[in-house]
C-alpha cells in the first residue's frame, strides 16, 4: 500500500490511482480483528461456530448471542462490527420474507444472498455512507441442499465447503481442510466416531471436530476469556436453524479441550 | 334470465363456458380442454386453443372470460421467463400456480377466471394444482373445471385410479371431457390435449367427428336387453 494517506482513503466514492477502494479495504480490517467465526457444510447439515471473546466479566454468559435467524432454516453469523451484523440480518430477513410471500415456500439462500449482497454493495458507492464492517456467514439446508455463503463489505459473495473468517481464520481454515471428509479416510472417520461419538450421527461428529478447532485456534491468538456459541441445521433439528443443545456442546467442549491438552503434550 | 348465469359476465363479453381438466399419472400430466368460446349464444370461436403455455414445462387451462385469463396467462408467462433468467433454473409449477394464485385473488374484484395449473418440475414431478374462481390454491391429483365440469364429477369421483400409465390418463381426460361437452351446451366442437412430461409437451388433437361415443348406448326400443349390455360392454374396451 504505497497510497496510504493521500487522500484517497477517505470517501468510499472515490478510486485510488491504482483502482482501489480504500474504505472497503478498511472495513475488510475491522473483520480481521474480531473473533473467529467457522461455518462448516456437511453431507445433511450446516454447522456455525463463533467465538465470543468475553470483555467484560458482567456480562451475562449464553447472552448476546452473535449467531442469527434469518428463517427458520436460516442462520447467519458475522464477524465485525456487531452492529453492522445486527442490521444486515434484519435486512436479510426482510428478504427472507418477501421471496416467502412472493412463492409461497421457504426460500433459497441463493436467492437471498444475491440480493443481500446487492444490498453491502451499494455501501461501496456513495460518499455518504461507510461500507459494512462485516463478513457474514451464512448457512441453510434448503431445498437444493446444504448451502453455506460468506459475503464480504465488497458485496461479492462465495459459496464454501467450509470458511472461516476473523482472527484466526487462517489456522481455522487449514485445519478446516483438514476436516474435508473427502480427505478423511472411512476408517479414520469410524474411528474417530467410535472413540468420540459412538452413536451420534454424523453431523454431531463433524461439530465436535470443528470445536476442537476452534479451541486450537484460540489456542494460538492466546487471547482473554472467550464463550463458544453454535448452532446447527440438519436431519436432528428437521431442518431449522437451532442453537446446539446444552448437553451437546458441554460435551463437545470438554473433548476438545481434552484434546487441545493432548496436542500441548 | 334465460341464459347460463355467468354472474359477472359483462354484456357482449367474451366467454370460455367450458371443459377443462388436468390429470396427474407417474410420469407427468395430461391435460385437456374443449374449443368452444362463446358471446352468448353464438360461439365466436369453434376451435379455441384453452390450453397456455407459460414455461417449458408449465401449461395452464383456463376458463371464464377470455379476456382476463389471457390477461393472467399473459402475466405469469413473464413473470416465469424473469424467474428462469434471475434464478438460472426452470420454475417448479408450484411457483407459476401460487403466482397465479396471486393475480387471481388480488383482483378478485375484476376478474372471471378459474384456472387449472399443471405441469412437469424437477423437485417433485408432475403435479396439478386447481385455482377456483376468487383465488385459492389446491394441488390435486385431477382437476376439473369451467361449466362442463359440474355434469362429470361423479364420473371422475367412480373412474379416477392411482397408478395409471399415459394411456390410461389420456383415455381418461378425453372421455371426461366428451361427457361434459356432450351435456354442457357452452362445451363442444373438438378436444384439445397436451401430455407434460420431463422429455416434453405432446399436443393431441380430437375433431369433433371423432368424439368418444361409448356414452351414447344404442336405441332401446324393440331391442333385446341382454344384446344391449353386450354391446355396451364391447363398447367400453374400445373406448
Amino acid at each position: 500500500m504505497t497510497s496510504i494517506g493521500t487522500g484517497y482513503d477517505l470517501s468510499a466514492s472515490t478510486y485510488s490511482p491504482d483502482g482501489r477502494i480504500f474504505q472497503v479495504e478498511y472495513a475488510g480490517k475491522a473483520v480481521e480483528n474480531s473473533g473467529t467465526v467457522i461455518g462448516l457444510r456437511v453431507k445433511d447439515g450446516i454447522v456455525l461456530a463463533v467465538e465470543k471473546l468475553v470483555h467484560s466479566k458482567l456480562l451475562v454468559p449464553e447472552a448476546n448471542k452473535r449467531i442469527q435467524s434469518i428463517d427458520r432454516h436460516i442462520g447467519m453469523a458475522t464477524a465485525g462490527l456487531l452492529a453492522d451484523g445486527r442490521h444486515l440480518a434484519s435486512r436479510a430477513r426482510d428478504e427472507a420474507q418477501n421471496l416467502r410471500d412472493r412463492f409461497k415456500e421457504p426460500p433459497t439462500l441463493k436467492a437471498i444472498t444475491d440480493r443481500l449482497s446487492l444490498y453491502v454493495q451499494a455501501y461501496t458507492l456513495y460518499s455518504s455512507v461507510r461500507p459494512f464492517g462485516i463478513s457474514s456467514i451464512l448457512g441453510t439446508v434448503d431445498k437444493t441442499g446444504p448451502v453455506l455463503y460468506v459475503v464480504e463489505p465488497s458485496g461479492i459473495f462465495y459459496g464454501y465447503h467450509g470458511a472461516a473468517i476473523g482472527k484466526g481464520r487462517q489456522i481455522a481454515k487449514t485445519e478446516l481442510e483438514k476436516l474435508k471428509l473427502a480427505d478423511l479416510t472411512t476408517r479414520e472417520a469410524v474411528i474417530e466416531a467410535a472413540r468420540m461419538y459412538g452413536v451420534r450421527s454424523h453431523i454431531s461428529r463433524l461439530k465436535f471436530l470443528l470445536l476442537t478447532r476452534i479451541y486450537l485456534v484460540h489456542e494460538d491468538v492466546k487471547d482473554k476469556e472467550f464463550e463458544l456459541e453454535m448452532s446447527w441445521i440438519g436431519p436432528e433439528t428437521q431442518g431449522r436453524h437451532l442453537s446446539v443443545p446444552k448437553e451437546l456442546k458441554d460435551e463437545a467442549e470438554k473433548k476438545a479441550r481434552e484434546s487441545v491438552e493432548q496436542f500441548d503434550d | 334470465m334465460n341464459t347460463v348465469d355467468m354472474q359477472q359476465l359483462k354484456a357482449g363479453e367474451v366467454n370460455l363456458g367450458t371443459s377443462i381438466m388436468a390429470v396427474q399419472f407417474d410420469k407427468g400430466v395430461v391435460i385437456g380442454a374443449d374449443s368452444r368460446t362463446t358471446t352468448g349464444s353464438y360461439i365466436a370461436n369453434r376451435v379455441t386453443d384453452k390450453l397456455t403455455h407459460v414455461h417449458d414445462r408449465v401449461y395452464c387451462c383456463r376458463s371464464g372470460s377470455a379476456a382476463d385469463t389471457q390477461a393472467v396467462a399473459d402475466i405469469v408467462h413473464y413473470y416465469l421467463q424473469m424467474y428462469s433468467q434471475q434464478y438460472g433454473a426452470p420454475p417448479s409449477v408450484h411457483t407459476a400456480a401460487t403466482l397465479f394464485e396471486k393475480l387471481c385473488y388480488e383482483n378478485k374484484d375484476q376478474l372471471l377466471a378459474g384456472i387449472i395449473v399443471a405441469g412437469w418440475d424437477r423437485e417433485v414431478g408432475p403435479s396439478v394444482y386447481n385455482i377456483p374462481v376468487g383465488g385459492g390454491l389446491f394441488r390435486q391429483p385431477w382437476a376439473i373445471g369451467g361449466s362442463g365440469s359440474t355434469y362429470v364429477y361423479g364420473y371422475c369421483d367412480a373412474t379416477y385410479q392411482e397408478g395409471w400409465g399415459k394411456d390410461e390418463t389420456v383415455n381418461f381426460v378425453k372421455n371426461t371431457l366428451a361427457l361434459a361437452m356432450s351435456r354442457d351446451g357452452s362445451s363442444g366442437g373438438v378436444i384439445r390435449l397436451a401430455v407434460i412430461t420431463e422429455d416434453g409437451v405432446e399436443r393431441l388433437f380430437i375433431p369433433g367427428n371423432e368424439l368418444p361415443r361409448f356414452w351414447e348406448g344404442k336405441e332401446v326400443l324393440g331391442q333385446d336387453m341382454n344384446k344391449t349390455f353386450t354391446h355396451l360392454a364391447q363398447m367400453e374396451i374400445e373406448a
